[in-house]
């Protein structure tokens, strides 16, 4: 046996409680992780067509489809029944300080760079969309780990 | 420091000063690609090696500086390399090379994704994970492995980046 093996902690590699709680929980992170993809993509087709009027359509459908899937994603969340929410509730806390920020240093350079209405429009509701997903993915990647009654 | 260099973006982005927009993005951008090849090519063989004690005491005190260091690198390379592309017409239609543009956009898109859907939520679990009475640590080495490969992959990607402004810069 080599002295790696015998300075491990008893039980290491063991699934523990939260291991075996995983295969209960939704499909959280596939899901908010497709919203940052459609988010993603919509914001490079309309940045794009800098410079020439745009064609907003597909950026429209995206920002829809990933608004109902933070929607789902969020109704997924609040349903489920053994979570760590205060350790949740914490992370969220911060990491939405976090990217309100990050989301409102790009919404001035977009307001300062005199972004027309509608890609204006598209734009910050694509940053608000960002703004709530990242910081959904970071507490709930934390909190699936964690015990229920973790405070 | 973290304060410092935002509050030092958002002056380069209001001044418009094509100096400081360059330093910025030139600054970022090379700091961020070498720290990311470093993790994934160098730094994770090497604690791939290391014992299991040795592996939980770097992370320790590794990650939370990862956790600073990084966004503060992507917000200064992606605010002022946005800023700047505006300031020198890199981002109209119309300019001559807008497929290269648009294909950094796509290039930018995937690293965003990869960093914050896979590489900050690992970062995150390994942190909550240290501070537990009784670490887990074999879900540690699991979250550190998508750390470090996500690393790697988005450094890869940068220096996909690196060619296409290199390429944009010559011409």
């Amino acid at each position: 046996m080599s002295a790696t093996a015998e300075v491990l902690p008893p039980g290491f590699g063991e699934p523990d409680a939260e291991d075996l709680r995983q295969a209960d929980l939704p499909p959280v992170m596939p899901i908010a992780v497709s919203t940052l993809v459609l988010v993603v993509t919509g914001g490079i087709v309309v940045a794009a067509q800098y410079g020439r009027p745009p064609k907003l359509t597909i950026p429209v459908i995206l920002l829809g489809m990933a608004a109902v899937l933070l929607l789902v994603n969020a109704v997924l969340v609040l349903r489920i029944k053994e979570f760590a929410r205060p350790v949740f509730h914490r992370v969220l806390g911060w990491a939405l300080l976090a990217y309100v920020v990050i989301a409102g240093i790009l919404e001035y350079v977009f307001i300062y760079d005199h972004t027309p209405g509608r890609e204006l429009a598209l734009f910050s509701a694509m940053l608000v969309l960002f703004a709530l997903d990242v910081p959904l993915m970071l507490s709930y990647s934390v909190a699936r780990w964690q015990p229920p009654d973790a405070a | 420091m973290v304060a410092v260099v935002l509050v030092g973006l958002i002056v380069a982005i209001a001044s418009n000063n094509l100096w400081a927009l360059t330093f910025f993005h030139v600054a970022g951008g090379g700091l961020w690609t070498s720290l990311d090849l470093f993790l994934g090519l160098v730094l994770g063989p090497i604690m791939g090696s290391l014992t299991i004690p040795a592996r939980i005491e770097f992370t320790t005190k590794f990650m939370p500086k990862m956790l600073l260091i990084m966004p503060t690198l992507v917000a200064m390379t992606l605010g002022a390399g946005f800023q700047l592309a505006r300031h020198v017409g890199n981002l109209e239609a119309s300019y001559p090379h807008h497929g290269w543009v648009v294909a950094s956009y796509i290039v930018v898109g995937c690293m965003a994704v990869i960093a914050l859907g896979l590489l900050e939520p690992a970062n995150l679990a390994v942190l909550f994970e240290l501070k537990k009475a009784r670490p887990n640590g074999a879900r540690i080495q699991r979250l550190m492995k998508v750390f470090i490969y996500t690393a790697g992959i988005t450094g890869v990607l940068q220096i996909l980046t690196i060619v296409i402004m290199t390429f944009l810069a010559s011409r």
